[in-house]
């Protein structure tokens, strides 16, 4: 029989499962598979905190959200063209997230009594007429009894035979969206060769199975194409914002001529970077789990006295217990980058669910007069940049530095082209350029600033000829502690401005669209892509007068800032909080009237929504 | 060595501002003795020292040394020695802390630092009192002691730092007592020559909030008979008249009296051996207390063990050898990637 194939620009896939269902694996080779195809592609892994969370429950379900295009895509994808339901409770808990026309794949055998209850369904219910689904295009089928089917000559036991429930649905998924398996065939190869050879005959029969099973069953309306996109030449890889922010501190730390020392604590959804970073000890990466938070940033700030590039890795709560830490750093002057991949709050809230809640903790939360710099990247792969620009900053300016990641940005992978460091900036630390201090007497004197960025001299323990003392005491230029009341006025005020400074050194906020009109979209850090979306999508249906701004440094605020917004009637800030960015905004730009976009349910934004707040301010 | 160091040479031009009488100036000179002595003997350059600190009034020590210095927050001091000698090994890092800086507030750094073995020299300074914040009792005040947050007497009872140190395989723990400053000086020098996390208890007064911390021991009217100074291969004995001496008895120890009582003789009395691998009697010798015994001074267990920081560091290396990423551009070109044309 001939197929229907079908041309599309892109489509959305939604894998859902019991977190022990392999949904991540699934989505994320899907993803890979898509993105070596050509595919430009954004991903969304949505999964529960618990590490085995009830089975069959609607708390325990784990969900991967892949959008592939042939065309630039910028989102994960509001709804889903195809949703894949292991369970009851994972049709229950996305069924939602399904288009109008989109296709349901359900696995019959997991529709038992039991997993019914569960879900909160009664067993003689319709689920899909429950969930109001019933008219989306419905591919019921027994994926437990024809995986065990197909395996039941391939002497894995019952339990392994069951784990590979997840490549049958792949192979469906293949054939639907025209992806070629030989992808997955190598990705086996290389898993398992050396430890499990004999589960790789087995999972690529499994695979074909589901892929033929699909087009043998004529359930389904047409397969899709999606071209491959068009994107620039050049070598690509896929690359997610944990793996790309610990990348982008390694490329820092090279092209500073430092070693890189990261002092961290376990924390989701931050510790991948850590995971990361241990890996790549041949590159002279220094990774320490410490026993704590405040061990983590304490022995950064040690690190950095002794002349690495100090790193520390966490989380909102992690960010908490820093705080008196980074103070130090402040106040010693020290170069270090907090990475704070920012997660629902507050305390231990919702670990595994994203958020822009950590705003005023990174630009207020210590004691004191401490300012400290934040960059917050706006694309998984932009990690990469915002850790260098990170790195770039702290160093050269001696001041700690805050990335405020988002787990939406760490966990989500893209397709990246791959940089040269020929192309990146040298970073160059402020060493002492002499090999005696030039003071009177030979004595260094370590808070001596640079006349023009207020920077002083780093100079590690262990260089000779200057030694020197510093603390978290109030001291002079001289490093002599000090209690002078004037004093304190000085230095509190020499460490504003320098911070204040770096404003010449960081990019121009850029417009997209007009660089004026009606409305100014304005965002910052991972909502980029959903508003980039949202000011395309209106482009489209021929809304005039409505600009994108979108800041990625958030302290010093970009020098055109004032600029750039008092060209717009209205200013519409949207952030996954209740407004921390917009208040900043209002402190420090109070001529301007600013609306509002915001939402806290540990969710990204859809574009919808984007699209919604803007034609209702117009 | 192109220079040989003197005490004025570790010596900063900052006035030393610590209560007159206080138990930390005599800590502070032994260090500043002790230290051209190490210099010498170790070949280390005056640059390679740095002395770190966390919040005390013993921890204003930093600025008193004319080395690098780091004076931390509250607790903290271990946790920033410990990242100074992980990201240079060729530092040697020397620490000062009080029993709450180390014990209460940074007792997790501190007994963490002990189980990696992290080669940092920690000089813990115990006067059993909060002191910079003007007498609050501490986790090593004696139970019942009557402080400030205490008016009717503690309930609750002290850490022993040597048993907290060698309960985390601690592999170097010392006792000194401010009074005792060419004691000090030795186990300084023991504490530098030793490759790992030394912890070097220093018994001191503080002449406002808890006068005579030590008096019990300390006073030179009772100490040769309240105290014994412990050297590695040399006989436990001790007493005004250096005839008592500690045997061994059924599970424990017995102090006796040689030619006295029961016939014991010189032969009977037990040989130190500070490099023994078993913690077992390096822990009762260093939880003897009186009156039945005397408190022991000196090195009490100096024993070799890998150290953290060379782990860190010969990991990396081997590491490094075999590895074929040599580069940011050889990694971010590895791995799974495509071309587009």
């Amino acid at each position: 029989m001939e197929f229907k194939v079908t041309d599309v620009k892109d489509v959305v896939i939604r894998f859902a499962g019991d977190s022990g269902d392999g949904m991540q694996l699934t989505g994320t080779l899907f993803a890979d598979m898509s993105a070596f195809y050509g595919n430009s592609l954004s991903t969304f892994p949505d999964y529960p905190a618990e590490i085995r969370a009830p089975k069959g429950t609607v708390s325990g379900v784990s969900g991967f959200q892949v959008h592939i295009g042939s065309q630039d895509v910028n989102t994960p994808g509001d709804m889903c063209d195809l949703l894949v339901a292991m369970n009851p409770a994972a049709l229950k808990a996305n069924a939602k997230w399904v288009k109008a026309g989109g296709m349901v794949i359900v696995d019959e055998d997991a529709f038992d009594d039991r997993n019914m209850e569960l879900a909160g369904f009664k067993t003689d219910e319709n689920p899909f007429e429950v969930l109001h689904i019933e008219d989306r295009v419905l591919i019921v089928s027994p994926i437990t009894t024809l995986t065990k089917e197909s395996l039941k000559d391939s002497g894995l036991d019952n339990k392994s035979i069951l784990k590979c429930k997840n490549m049958f649905t792949l192979g469906m998924a293949c054939f639907i969206y025209d992806r070629p398996v030989d992808y997955i065939y190598g990705y086996l190869e290389k898993k398992f060769s050396k430890k499990h050879p004999e589960v790789i005959a087995p999972n690529k029969k499994v695979l074909d199975d589901g892929y033929n099973y699909a087009s043998n069953i004529h359930a389904i309306p047409s397969t899709y194409h999606i071209a491959p996109a068009k994107p620039e030449k050049g070598l690509y890889r896929n690359i997610s914002g944990n793996q790309a922010t610990a990348w982008g501190l390694m490329a820092a730390a090279e092209k500073a001529g430092l070693e890189l020392f990261c002092g961290s604590y376990p924390i989701t959804p931050a510790t991948a970077i850590l995971e990361e970073l241990a890996i790549h000890k041949y590159l002279g990466v220094k990774t320490m789990q410490a026993e704590d938070e405040i061990a983590g940033i304490c022995t950064a700030i040690g690190a950095a006295y002794a002349g690495d590039l100090a790193v520390t890795t966490t989380s909102g709560p992690g960010l908490s217990l820093k705080s008196e830490a980074l103070g130090l750093a402040v106040m010693t002057e020290l170069p270090l980058v907090v990475v704070d991949v920012q997660r629902a709050g507050p305390s231990t809230g919702i670990p595994t669910k994203t958020e822009q809640t950590d705003l005023f903790q990174a630009m207020y939360g210590r004691n004191g007069e401490c300012p400290v710099p934040i960059v917050a990247p706006h694309s998984p792969s932009n990690c990469f940049d915002a850790a260098f620009a990170a790195a770039k900053v702290a160093v050269e300016h001696m001041t700690p530095v805050i990335m405020l990641s988002e787990g939406f940005l760490g966990n989500g992978c893209e397709p990246w082209k791959i940089p040269q460091m020929k192309d990146y900036p040298t970073i160059t630390p402020p060493f002492p350029k002499t090999e005696v201090p030039e003071t009177e007497g030979g004595k260094f004197h370590p808070f001596d600033r640079d006349p023009e960025t207020l920077v002083r001299t780093w100079a590690p323990a262990g260089t000779k000829n200057y030694e020197h003392r510093v603390g978290g005491l109030e001291k002079n230029h001289y490093g002599s502690i000090s209690s002078d009341p004037v004093n304190h006025q000085t230095m509190v005020d020499e460490r504003r401005k320098k911070v204040d400074l770096i404003s010449n050194f960081i990019p121009e906020l850029k417009v997209n669209g007009e660089d004026s009109g009606e409305l100014l979209i304005v965002g910052w850090g991972g909502t980029f892509g959903h508003l980039l979306s949202a000011f395309d999508t209106l482009k489209e249906e021929g809304v005039k007068g409505v600009s994108l701004a979108h800041f990625d440094w958030i302290n010093p605020l970009p020098s055109n800032t004032a600029k750039v917004l008092g060209a717009f009637r209205k200013i519409l800030v949207c952030e996954l909080n209740s407004g921390q960015f917009v208040n900043l905004l209002r402190a420090k730009l109070p001529q301007f009237q600013y609306l509002q976009c915001n939402k806290v349910e540990g969710q990204p934004f859809l574009v919808s929504e984007i699209v919604n707040a803007v034609k209702k301010n117009l | 060595m192109e220079k040989h160091y003197t005490q004025s040479d570790f010596k900063s031009d900052q006035q030393v501002r610590w209560c007159p009488g206080c138990g930390d100036h005599a800590v502070l000179a032994a260090l500043q003795r002790a230290l051209p002595d190490v210099a010498g003997l170790l070949d280390y350059e005056k640059e390679r020292y740095v002395v770190v600190s966390g919040i005390g009034c013993s921890s204003r020590l930093p600025y008193y040394m004319d080395t690098y210095g780091f004076h931390g927050i509250h607790g903290r001091a271990t946790a920033i020695s410990t990242g100074i000698k992980v990201a240079n090994p060729w530092l040697t890092v020397w620490q000062a802390c009080g029993d709450g800086d180390a014990l209460a507030i940074g007792g997790n750094h501190f007994i963490h630092a002990i189980r990696r073995n992290i080669d940092i020299n920690i000089i813990l300074f115990n006067n059993r009192i909060y002191g910079l914040t003007k007498g609050q009792y501490s986790p090593t005040s004696k139970f019942g002691a009557i402080t400030k947050t205490s008016p009717y007497g503690t309930v609750e009872k002290p850490f022993e730092p040597g048993s907290l140190v060698l309960g985390a395989k601690g592999t170097f723990f010392a006792r000194g007592i401010d009074v005792m400053l060419q004691l000090n000086e030795e186990i300084m020098t023991a504490a530098a020559a030793h490759d790992g996390c030394s912890v070097m208890e220093m018994l001191t007064n503080c002449v406002i909030f808890n006068d005579g911390a030590h008096k019990d021991i300390a006073d030179p009217a009772v100490r040769e008979d309240k105290t014994i100074v412990l050297r590695h291969g040399e006989k436990m004995i001790f007493g005004k008249n250096r005839d008592k001496g500690l045997v061994l008895h059924g599970m424990g120890l017995r102090v006796v009296t040689i030619g006295g009582e029961g016939g014991f003789t010189i032969d009977d009395v037990l040989t130190h051996d500070a490099h023994r691998d078993d913690r077992g009697l390096h822990m009762m010798l260093a939880n003897m207390k009186g009156p039945e015994f005397p408190v022991a001074l000196g090195v009490i267990r100096d024993v070799q063990d890998p150290t953290y920081d060379d782990g860190v560091r010969d990991q990396i290396a081997d590491i490094k050898k075999t590895a074929r990423i040599k580069c940011m551009d050889d990694l971010l070109q590895s791995g799974s990637t495509w071309e587009v044309r």
